[in-house]
């Protein structure tokens, strides 16, 4: 089999041509989201968000409702909730998080072992791209949509309050309600992320590409870009190797993305290395 | 521009409205500050007149209210008593008009974002929501860069300034910001002597401007030759008014302390 082979033919089936529109898609959001998320340091967030969506998958499908409302539905209210949470001071902002996150995430579980069939609930944890329908794929699209637009739109509030929040206020720009935007922007992403890698590995769609892009640039427009295309490129290379070598879809783009945070980590170290050489 | 460089929709909600008239630039009378679940307030009792086109130094020990007097009239942390006024308006009523420059270590220098661009958001409370900077708002950016001899780095990333550099970069983000009130936090605290010299030299020329400038300040040589008025804070309270009485009163509280000023 030639390399184009490998490749292409794949592709043939209309199962992967809409698993890996749906990883691009999914992949460009997580990674532009990403970016605000390693920058303002809440990758704790983004993981607890993804898993307290949990529940909110389990009771949609057990009421055979539309799975990814009830995703949508539970990530929102959890957004609201950190948002909330890491606001009062009772109890510091990260372990109210924790308690949230793995509450609603227990919950999940004991919701799923009420019932006898575990087949579709492993899907739900650790990813099933292959089993995106066309109707999810248009949803996916309108949430990519979404989110693309809000960050175009507020980019230069996002900006602004991600670094110098006390600029904002006193310019009478609530750092606060952008923070909350982020979180449902959040929401909304790992949404479709959840359908490709599953809850467990759902945050690293959201930090590993953005980490990767921020070792090689020191702008953000050019950070995000870069990070949508190693995003994209690890959804692609993952599901391929996942057909090929008939392994976890999910576990294959991640590790794909991990692959290309390393590569990011060396190129940096030669660099460098090479700035050093030529200062001296 | 239809709207005459007017935000379109402002941030917070309201439209920028010009300065009342002759109105002082700020008022305060009797006013009482207290920090959320604080137990005693930061300021307590402080009453002052700061007329259009002043520069007024805040002087005091650590922790005797400077700061929170600035954050106050920056709208940061709201009045438990008395009464606060701006332009002669409530807090926030011209939030474009006021610039306020944090202690340097409130700001993350480590995002990636380039000096110029860090001071075009001085632009953005004229730009309000949905509204890119236009060419104007970049030749300010620009204009301001050039003023505080920062051209030649504007394309940096913020955190590669040195801490003169860098608070240099705050100040000319508040002249982008064609502030008439500048609150300046400390801008001369551990800064190079070119930083010294620059930053006392604006502050010079924005009086010519007739803006009101408001500085906490430890460096007490310059007091006489940059400032028209000052007030000594200790504990939350008004000690010691005017250059003389204030520089007299800070000598001798600073020497029975056994403290060392900045005397460079």
């Amino acid at each position: 089999m030639s390399a184009l082979e490998w490749v292409f033919a794949p592709f043939q089936y209309a199962f992967m041509r809409t698993a890996a529109m749906a990883g691009v898609l999914v992949g460009v959001t997580c990674a532009l989201l990403g970016v605000y998320v390693v920058l303002r340091r809440m990758a704790f967030i983004g993981d607890a968000l993804a898993h307290t969506v949990l529940p909110g998958l389990v009771i949609a499908y057990l009421n055979r409702w539309n799975m990814v409302g009830g995703a949508l539905l539970a990530g929102i209210a959890t957004a609201l909730g950190i948002g909330w949470l890491s606001r009062r001071r009772e109890v510091r902002e990260d372990t109210a998080i924790g308690i949230l996150f793995t509450g609603m995430f227990a919950l999940g579980i004991l919701l799923m072992s009420s019932v006898r069939s575990f087949r579709d609930f492993t899907h739900m944890l650790f990813g099933y791209i292959v089993g995106v329908t066309d109707e999810q794929l248009r949803l996916f699209a309108l949430l990519s949509l979404v989110i693309v637009l809000v960050l175009l739109l507020l980019h230069k509030e996002l900006e602004l309050t991600s670094f110098d929040p006390i600029h904002a206020e006193v310019i009478g720009l609530s750092a606060n309600r952008l923070r909350y935007v982020l979180l449902v922007l959040m929401a909304l992403a790992v949404v479709g992320a959840i359908q490709a890698v599953g809850v467990v590995l759902t945050s690293a769609l959201l930090i590993v590409p953005a980490a990767a892009a921020s070792l090689l640039t020191r702008r953000l427009p050019s950070m995000m870009a870069l990070a949508a295309v190693i995003a994209v490129f690890s959804s692609l290379v993952g599901l391929l190797v996942s057909y090929h070598l008939d392994v976890s879809s999910g576990a294959a783009i991640v590790l794909t993305c991990i692959a290309c945070f390393l590569l990011a980590w060396v190129v940096r170290a030669v660099r460098e290395r090479v700035s050093v050489n030529q200062a001296s | 521009m239809i709207l005459g460089g007017r935000p379109i929709f402002p941030y917070g909600g309201r439209r920028l409205v010009s300065a009342a008239g002759d109105a002082p630039a700020l008022e305060a009378h009797d006013l009482s500050v207290r920090y959320p679940g604080a137990e005693r307030p930061a300021l307590q009792g402080v009453s002052l007149t700061v007329p259009l086109g002043t520069r007024v130094a805040l002087v005091g020990p650590n922790g005797a209210g400077k700061s929170t007097l600035l954050k106050t009239a920056a709208g940061l942390l709201p009045v438990a008593s008395g009464a606060l006024s701006v332009f002669g308006a409530r807090v926030g009523t011209f939030p474009h008009r006021v610039a306020y420059l944090a202690q340097r270590g409130e700001l993350d220098w480590s995002f990636p974002i380039s000096v110029r661009r860090l001071v075009l958001t001085g632009r953005y409370p004229h730009l309000g929501w949905l509204r890119w900077p236009t060419r104007e708002d970049w030749r300010k950016a620009d204009e301001a860069l050039a003023r505080l001899q920062l051209s030649d780095l504007a394309e940096r990333q913020i955190g590669e300034l040195s801490g003169g550099q860098q608070q240099r970069a705050l100040l000319a983000r508040a002249l982008a910001q064609d502030a008439d009130l500048l609150l300046l936090d400390e801008p001369l605290n551990a800064v190079d002597a070119a930083t010294r010299e620059v930053v006392s030299s604006v502050l010079r020329d924005l009086q010519r401007e007739d803006k009101t400038v408001i500085v906490a300040t430890h460096d007490l040589d310059r007091l006489q030759t940059d400032f028209d008025d000052a007030l000594f804070l200790m504990d939350g309270r008004v000690v010691a008014r005017g250059v003389g009485a204030v520089s007299e009163h800070s000598h001798a509280v600073f020497d029975l302390n056994g403290q060392t000023m900045v005397t460079a």
